[in-house]
């Protein structure tokens, strides 16, 4: 704790302290010692560079339709009686290459996650932030308006905003507007944990003799917010977001699956499964598993890396 | 319903044949796509149709092997050629317990070609309709029509009173989003009547008592429900849960037979599929080619036409469950179909026609697809789209369920299309009807080809046309459509794609009639 309390008196700005202790504290001793953290670390960056690399290790371009041949649908995968070399894991409906789809599936699956989930932080951070530190009627109206939203399931929040918009701005230009109507209903379905936690965390700190000085010497609220009491409270926020990331993906999916998501023009991992589950019963089962096994170990892996840094970033259980 | 009953009614169905109905049941089925309207005169879809063909009738109707059966006529004659007569049946009751008279028809008849209607081309718009007596109507035309009442199975009768009580004359087309009385409840004279119908949900009808003919089916209840996910539709079949469902997934036909007591009811259907261009507007609404429409250019439409690997779709998407057309007619139904041939297969040359017709790096195209409306649709739609794409021309696909899709590209929506698929089955299983609704030219107003949605135009069909509607001589009949048939193949009008094969699921406890226009009508289902 010392050479890390020293860092943070050091360093001017706020912010990077808050980096540099998530580098150096027993964070990092903690990472080390679990073996199932480290193998989820890694299983994460490797889906992850798999996904940025997708264009150079992918086989195919699954989004060329010009590459693709409907005489090559429904081909097995290579290990089975006439699958192809070409086709490692066999081939969708389309003559879509499956393993080319699951590395720019799962590009667009963890895009949609990532860029979700830091939209819904963004969200709920800010609306935590006011909440707590305005309390009153401010305080209880967002927080009533999160308890309100709190009673929906997720995927019903997102249905209905997807729904919504597409019924304003008609379907046409699906390939566009699908990736940011997906975006916009997660981040609104999942802003609400961030929200009360940053709340909570914010009443807390705005007691705080360093708050109260700040205020004494007439710095605005906003820089307040912003600058002191922000960087306090986002330890919390880390652990929501990871396990939020798995939880955006799985969300992405399944409205990919019911046919609100990505076309299939553009498939996510969603809707990979989704081809795939109109195969299940007459034989072609690669169409639906494999991007569903990539699916379920994404999400572990990310759920495994969450769980580890909330048991990490949890005092009493230091 | 104890074992015994139901061991009863097996031996009672076993030892008579010739019993009409057996013990009353429960008819449950499924169907790719929901029941979207009530309203006989909103839709003109088959599959609407065929669902309202339970409640309404018309003045004639079909057997199972497509004849045409007197029905709510008893008989009628030409008069002179232009003036059709046509005997009501008497003691007819609508469900609502009114009677079926004369001004019925006539009213149905005007309301059939008023504002908002999708089934205009069921009879000429200038055709009078005269009441002779109460149970005697005269149809009179403004030129001859010898198979004027081949096309009014589906031509449906409404009862009056009961239309104007509830302020339901005026249709809800396929584009209104409020619907009216009569798009929610029904009220025809046919064997079975509407009880609940949630659109999207569930529909419920139950038998009608008061039916004028025997009842040779032995239902009391039919409950359908749409199950649009392929899967889903299967394993409800598979789990009992349905007593039929359509259309099977061509992937899971194996798995239904080989289950023991389901199987899988196939035969060729008189449905083509095909695909349709824009080529009356100026300018495309939906492509990146600005000012001028390339669709016009039949160099354009014969490269798209090449572009399609037919053979491919066939054996991959349609798993050999599809017959390709060169006609936009099933070779059941015009004798000389093998006369014509498909265009080859050959995106080289597609690609040169393009070129030549001044588009060497293609264009983007939009393409409006149902999803929920034909076999494989979808897929079908994807796989043109990469097909186009090898021609460099860039589809952007835009697959919907039925109900928006028929909302914008048909009349009602103001065929708002650039490029788009449809399946077409003419009512009177007759030539003549392709070319009076998809070939012949039309305005902006729908006269005319009012299904010609991509709006060709090519007067000399329409004459040959005139003359094949009066030809009375079979064979001549045949030359003149033939002929048609050619002017059409060499304009490129439409590119046929095939058609699909009837797929419907069955449970071993129903015994029915599976008619080749893919209509299913309960009158025709009986239930162990």
């Amino acid at each position: 704790m010392g050479p890390s309390g020293q860092d943070q008196t050091s360093s001017a700005a706020p912010a990077p302290s808050v980096l540099r202790r998530v580098l150096d504290s027993d964070l990092t001793h903690s990472f080390l010692r679990s073996k199932v953290t480290v193998a989820a670390a890694t299983g994460t960056l490797l889906f992850v560079l798999a996904a940025i690399l997708a264009p150079m290790i992918a086989p195919h371009d699954p989004f060329d339709l010009a590459g693709l041949s409907i005489m090559d649908a429904r081909i097995p995968p290579v290990w089975m009686e006439y699958g192809e070399p070409r086709f490692l894991l066999g081939t969708d409906d389309q003559g879509r290459d499956l393993l080319s789809g699951i590395l720019y599936g799962l590009r667009i699956s963890l895009i949609v996650g990532i860029c979700s989930v830091f939209a819904a932080a963004a969200i709920g951070i800010s609306l935590g932030l006011v909440a707590g530190y305005a309390g009153g009627k401010i305080d209880a109206l967002i927080m009533r308006i999160a308890d309100v939203q709190l009673t929906f399931p997720a995927i019903l929040i997102a249905l209905l905003i997807d729904g919504a918009v597409r019924g304003i701005f008609g379907n046409l230009d699906r390939e566009i507007f699908s990736f940011w109507i997906l975006i916009c209903s997660l981040a609104l379905s999942f802003w609400v944990q961030y929200a009360r936690t940053v709340r909570s965390s914010t009443l807390v700190e705005k007691n705080k003799e360093y708050v109260q000085a700040a205020r004494v010497i007439g710095i605005p609220s906003v820089i307040i917010m912003i600058r002191h009491i922000l960087p306090n409270v986002l330890g919390p926020v880390f652990v929501i977001a990871t396990i939020n990331l798995a939880l955006a993906i799985v969300t992405e999916a399944t409205l990919s699956f019911l046919g609100v998501g990505m076309p299939s023009t553009q498939p996510s991992l969603g809707t990979l499964i989704s081809i795939g589950n109109d195969f299940l019963y007459s034989g072609e089962w690669w169409i639906a598993i494999f991007p569903g096994v990539a699916l379920a170990v994404l999400v572990l892996n990310v759920n495994l890396l969450g769980d580890w840094l909330r048991d990490a970033l949890n005092p009493k259980l230091r | 319903m104890s074992k015994f009953g139901k061991s009863f009614a097996a031996i009672f169905v076993a030892a008579s044949a010739l019993a009409p109905a057996a013990q009353a049941a429960t008819l449950k089925f499924a169907y790719q796509g929901p029941l979207t309207q009530l309203d006989p005169y909103s839709l003109n879809e088959t599959f609407t149709l065929s669902m309202l063909g339970n409640v309404y009738e018309g003045l004639i109707r079909r057997n199972e092997k497509l004849e045409i059966e007197p029905a709510l006529a008893e008989s009628w004659e030409l008069v002179d050629p232009t003036r059709w007569r046509f005997h009501l049946r008497k003691g007819v009751k609508f469900q609502n317990g009114n009677d079926f008279t004369a001004d019925d028809v006539v009213f149905s008849v005007d309301r059939l070609r008023g504002e908002g209607s999708d089934l205009t081309s069921r009879l000429p718009k200038d055709t009078k309709v005269e009441v002779v007596d109460a149970h005697t109507v005269d149809f009179v035309l403004s030129s001859p029509n010898p198979i004027l009442p081949s096309e009014w199975e589906t031509m449906f009768i409404m009862d009056k009173e009961w239309t104007e009580e509830h302020d339901a004359v005026k249709i809800t087309s396929a584009s209104d989003t409020t619907p009216n009385y009569a798009s929610l409840h029904a009220n025809g004279t046919g064997p079975f009547k509407v009880t609940m119908h949630e659109p999207g949900v569930q529909t419920t009808f139950e038998k009608f008592d008061g039916w004028w003919d025997t009842a040779k089916h032995n239902l009391d209840k039919v409950e359908f429900t749409p199950i649009g996910s392929d899967a889903t539709r299967v394993a409800a079949l598979l789990s009992g849960e349905m007593d039929m469902v359509y259309p099977v997934p061509v992937q899971d036909l194996k798995r239904i037979d080989g289950n023991g007591s389901t199987r899988v009811m196939t035969g060729p259907e008189l449905r083509t599929i095909f695909l349709g261009m824009d080529q009356t507007r100026d300018e495309l609404l939906y492509s990146s080619v600005k000012g001028k429409n390339p669709f016009k250019d039949v160099r354009v439409r014969k490269a798209f036409y090449q572009a399609i690997d037919i053979d491919g779709i066939s054996q991959k998407i349609m798993r050999g469950m599809s017959t390709p057309s060169a006609l936009m007619i099933s070779p059941l139904l015009f004798s000389r179909s093998g006369e014509f041939h498909r265009y080859p297969y050959d995106p080289k040359a597609a690609k040169a026609l393009l070129e030549d017709a001044g588009y060497p790096d293609g264009f983007s195209i939009g393409m409006d697809c149902p999803n929920d409306r034909y076999v494989n649709d979808d897929a079908i739609c994807q796989a043109v789209a990469s097909m186009l794409a090898r021609i460099n021309v860039k589809v952007n696909l835009n697959a919907q369920p039925k109900a928006k899709y028929f909302a914008r590209i048909l009349y009602s929506g103001g065929y708002d299309t650039s490029f788009y698929m449809l399946g077409w089955t003419p009512p009177s299983f007759d030539s003549w009807n392709i070319l009076a609704d998809l070939e012949a030219c039309r305005d902006d107003q729908g006269n005319g080809g009012a299904f010609n949605i991509g709006g060709y135009c090519n007067p000399k069909v329409d004459e040959l046309a005139k003359q094949i509607l009066v030809e009375n001589d079979p064979k001549t009949r045949d030359d003149l459509i033939a002929q048609a048939f050619t002017l059409t193949h060499e304009d490129v009008s439409y590119i046929p794609l095939h058609q699909q094969s009837l797929a419907w699921g069955v449970s071993d406890k129903l015994t029915l009639a599976q008619r080749a226009d893919d209509q299913f009508l309960f009158r025709f289902v009986t239930k162990n």
